[in-house]
């Protein structure tokens, strides 16, 4: 006997579950959960602090933040950033000034811990929300930062 | 050479299998031997080691700022309490005292992650047997939290929002309105998780009586978390040792006596619905204030050694540091919850079957990089 109401009891809770199941197949949310990825680049939007890979902004003259003190790439974990630098003659005062030659970044490398953005002191580096970060040779994941030619903006010290 | 002995010693009847590592049961890179007389099973040997980085040497390199985002990459569906733990022994070693509104954004976060976590565990629980209804809705929930930590942390799994001395950066002015918006959301959601599955006869049958662990098994095997709580084991450390702004709030110890694995099922969702009442009670008045101590650049911590204990999503995650009072800790260990869980899994699972032995792993709700580190 008890086999009997096993099974009406066992039926009787699948169908109360499927009462959920079913009122989400016919009430299904506004305009869907899933979101079509590939189809919705042009509207999808990452958040502002999303981290997708670091950069370096320049200005219309071809300017960057970046004075070269290296913070960045002591706070960095495990060798993302390497800054390859020279002193150079400071045309304005004469002196000798540390300036960066090129600011290596190696995003395959990369953590996305943040410990970098954080260490910089004149914020010459921050968070792009670039998410596709797929690419067939892994040697075009390492990136010079500043771009060529590009000089340190007058007025930045650390 | 070695299977060839292992053959002399078995009878005739005795066979052994391996389980993974490639196993979706597993959830992982968990390799189970098992020697199996039929459908019944006789031992379960777990082998380990496919997904060890070395974690632990990595932090002895590392400074104290560059090991918290170590700890995300280990239970990493808990990694924000996990940065909480090394940013406590940190400070408690420095003897820094950080804001009231860190402590505050500390305790939400880290119980929306305790939150998202059973979350996941339960959509993959009625996974592993054989509900698969469960598994998207709940990562439809799962989604909205996700979304709050990558508006507030910039990264939706692994976060490294905290630092030595506080958080990195303040929380997003759109925090408040929308974790107000999930546990709305979320309070319809879960009574629908009970109808769609805890009620349901078949799955209770799958469950109760299955993997039996009594309270003296749960302690001397070391069990915390969720799993020595559905023993009657009162192991949570939210409560034992309060830490932040746990000491501020009101929230009942999920405690189950059964030591079945209905139990453990039980005590994850009654603790979803704590973690709500825990950031119900604090979302309303995050005090005003600075998100950040001022520490050196290069912090130094006294010679000496130093524990802190938190409870993550699946039990307590101990921090142990042995300082020269050098950058570097001399020595970093990590007490982690789901190596001591998986230690019984070969008492629970001896006597049952395989189907069995998947629904009782599927309530230690292992994390495997957790495991090996």
């Amino acid at each position: 006997m008890s086999y009997f109401s096993d099974i009406y009891k066992g039926i009787k809770t699948l169908l109360t579950g499927m009462s959920v199941t079913g009122k989400y197949f016919l009430h299904s949310q506004k305009g869907g959960i899933t979101q079509q990825y590939p189809d919705n680049r042009e509207t999808l939007k990452m958040f502002e602090r999303f981290r997708g890979e670091v950069v370096m902004p320049h200005d219309v003259n071809n300017q960057h933040r970046c004075t070269g003190c290296q913070k960045c790439e002591l706070a960095c974990p495990n060798g993302t950033i390497e800054i390859i630098w020279d002193r150079q003659v400071d045309p304005e005062t004469g002196k000798k000034k540390k300036l960066i030659e090129k600011h290596i970044y190696h995003l395959g490398m990369c953590t996305m811990c943040g410990l970098c953005i954080e260490a910089c002191p004149t914020d010459a580096i921050k968070w792009a929300q670039n998410y596709e970060n797929s690419v067939y040779d892994r040697t075009t994941l390492t990136r010079v930062l500043n771009k060529p030619g590009s000089k340190l903006m007058p007025g930045v010290e650390d | 050479m070695e299977t060839t002995t292992i053959n002399n010693n078995f009878k005739s009847e005795e066979y052994f299998i391996n389980m993974g590592p490639q196993h979706p049961a597993t959830h992982g890179v968990l390799r189970l031997l098992l020697t199996i007389d039929g459908e019944t099973i006789k031992k379960v040997e777990p082998d380990l080691g496919y997904i060890h980085r070395s974690i632990e040497k990595m932090c002895e390199r590392d400074s104290y700022q560059q090991i918290v985002h170590l700890t995300d990459r280990m239970d990493y569906l808990s990694s924000n309490i996990n940065n909480e733990a090394v940013c406590l022994a940190v400070e408690n070693a420095l003897q820094i005292e950080v804001p009231e509104r860190v402590k505050v954004i500390r305790t939400i976060i880290g119980e929306l992650t305790r939150i998202a976590s059973h979350n996941l565990w339960w959509g993959v629980m009625g996974m592993d047997v054989g509900a698969l209804t469960t598994y998207f809705y709940a990562f439809r929930d799962r989604e909205m939290i996700n979304d709050i930590f990558e508006e507030t942390c910039g990264a939706r799994l692994t976060m490294n929002y905290n630092i030595p001395g506080g958080l990195m950066f303040d929380i997003h002015p759109n925090f408040v309105k929308r974790v107000k918006e999930f546990i709305t959301h979320f309070k319809t959601k879960l009574p629908e998780y009970d109808t769609l599955l805890t009620n349901n006869v078949i799955f209770q049958k799958r469950m109760r009586g299955v993997g039996m662990l009594s309270k003296e098994d749960a302690i001397s095997y070391g069990a915390s978390g969720p799993v020595g709580r559905g023993s009657g084991y009162s192991c949570d450390v939210r409560k034992l040792h309060p830490y932040s702004a746990l000491d501020k709030v009101t929230f009942n110890e999920a405690l189950r006596t059964e030591g079945d694995s209905f139990a453990r099922y039980e005590v994850r969702i009654q603790e979803m619905w704590e973690s709500m009442a825990i950031v119900e009670q604090l979302i309303d008045n995050i005090p005003e204030g600075d998100y950040q101590v001022e520490t050196n650049a290069v912090i130094k911590l006294p010679k000496g050694e130093f524990y802190q204990k938190v409870e993550t999503a699946r039990g307590e995650l101990g921090v142990y540091i042995i300082s020269t009072g050098t950058k570097n800790p001399y020595r970093l260990k990590f007490r982690s919850p789901g190596f001591s869980n998986l230690s019984l899994l070969n008492h629970i699972a001896v006597g049952g079957k395989i189907g069995d032995l998947v629904a009782s792993m599927a309530t230690l709700d292992l994390v495997i990089p957790d495991i090996d580190r």
